[in-house]
């Protein structure tokens, strides 16, 4: 299986909880076990548009029990013969190898998951700054020659791209020590903040620069947290910006 | 069931609660980091080849970036 594979570097490791849970889209070719008019297979796949009961296989990294995981969409794009291939996009988790089955047994002539390539996995999608295992050893061996910035730039993206589909809220300068020592983050640090989130969202705390300070769940929706002049906006969850990287904006009573 | 909206789909808007400014001192913006930084806060979107597990292709770029820790996001099975 080929495709979108984020990989994070160091400190960047502590956003692999935030790209797990995101959604994915993928190619799958499938195979059915025998022939089918190709408007059934359109009809069936359209069916599957919806959330699916799922028991994680024999050979799985999580506990094996029965979960729901939503379909966004199944595109069909051709058929040829038994080969079907079409594009799906989905919740993190899904099994493509199991929905391939349950599809097989909907159909009735049974079928299983040929080849898959990932085209996206949350943000990072396949046509946009995908480099391959060469690529990054060349352009890496090049960098190392004149250390020029622009060379890393051409595999290596800034953790924050990997928050891009996280809503987020940007603080204060001064409110940003406080919370890369796990504080909760208070209404007076807000400087502005994206539309859609709701009470109980996870979040991406930004400074004003762009960084990504810590993954926050909120305590309030956009609309209320425009109108708060004190109280807790969001509980910081993940801290992710070493503390120290900017100044205490706090007094402390031992000064 | 309608197709339903994928997180990427989602269009978000950014809306100002107050106006303030921030300290050049302190940070930076991501896209400027200074190289050892800009790796260790840098996220490699990889095309995972066929054969060796998500796993064994996290391990290469670890080896071949001589760094100390990788993860991936998400396994892709081999």
């Amino acid at each position: 299986m080929t495709g979108v594979l984020p990989i994070t570097l160091e400190e960047s490791r502590k956003i692999v909880q935030a790209l797990l849970l995101s959604g994915k889209e993928y190619v799958c070719l499938m195979k059915l076990h025998g022939d089918m008019p190709e408007e059934r297979v359109r009809a069936v796949l359209k069916e599957f548009e919806d959330t699916i009961y799922q028991r994680p296989p024999l050979r799985a990294s999580v506990k094996r029990q029965l979960r729901t995981r939503r379909i966004y969409y199944i595109d069909f794009i051709e058929m040829d013969g038994r080969n079907v291939l079409f594009k799906v996009g989905c919740e993190g988790g899904t099994y493509i190898r199991m929905l391939c089955h349950h599809i097989g047994e909907v159909l009735g002539c049974g079928a299983h998951m040929q080849e898959l390539r990932r085209t996206r996995a949350g943000p990072f999608v396949e046509d946009e700054g995908i480099v391959t295992l060469h690529d990054v050893a060349y352009w890496f061996m090049e960098w190392q020659k004149d250390k020029n910035n622009t060379v890393l730039k051409r595999f290596i993206q800034p953790m924050e791209k990997a928050l891009a589909l996280v809503p987020k809220i940007y603080i204060r300068d001064s409110a940003v020590d406080a919370v890369c020592h796990g504080a909760r983050l208070t209404a007076p640090g807000v400087v502005s903040l994206e539309t859609g989130i709701s009470s109980g969202s996870m979040v991406a705390i930004f400074t004003l620069k762009g960084e990504a300070v810590a993954l926050a769940r909120t305590e309030a929706s956009t609309e209320e947290i425009l109108n708060m002049e004190h109280g807790v906006v969001a509980r910081t969850k993940r801290v992710l910006m070493p503390k120290g990287t900017y100044p205490k904006g706090w007094r402390s009573g031992e000064v | 069931m309608p197709r339903s909206v994928a997180p990427w789909e989602v269009e978000r808007k950014l809306v100002v609660k107050a106006e303030d400014k921030t300290d050049p001192r302190y940070g930076y913006n991501p896209e400027e980091r200074p190289a050892q930084e800009y790796i260790k806060f840098g996220v490699i979107n990889l095309d995972k080849p066929a054969g060796p597990t998500s796993h064994e292709v996290a391990a290469w770029v670890k080896r071949i970036l001589n760094i100390q820790n990788v993860g991936h996001g998400g396994t892709l099975e081999a």
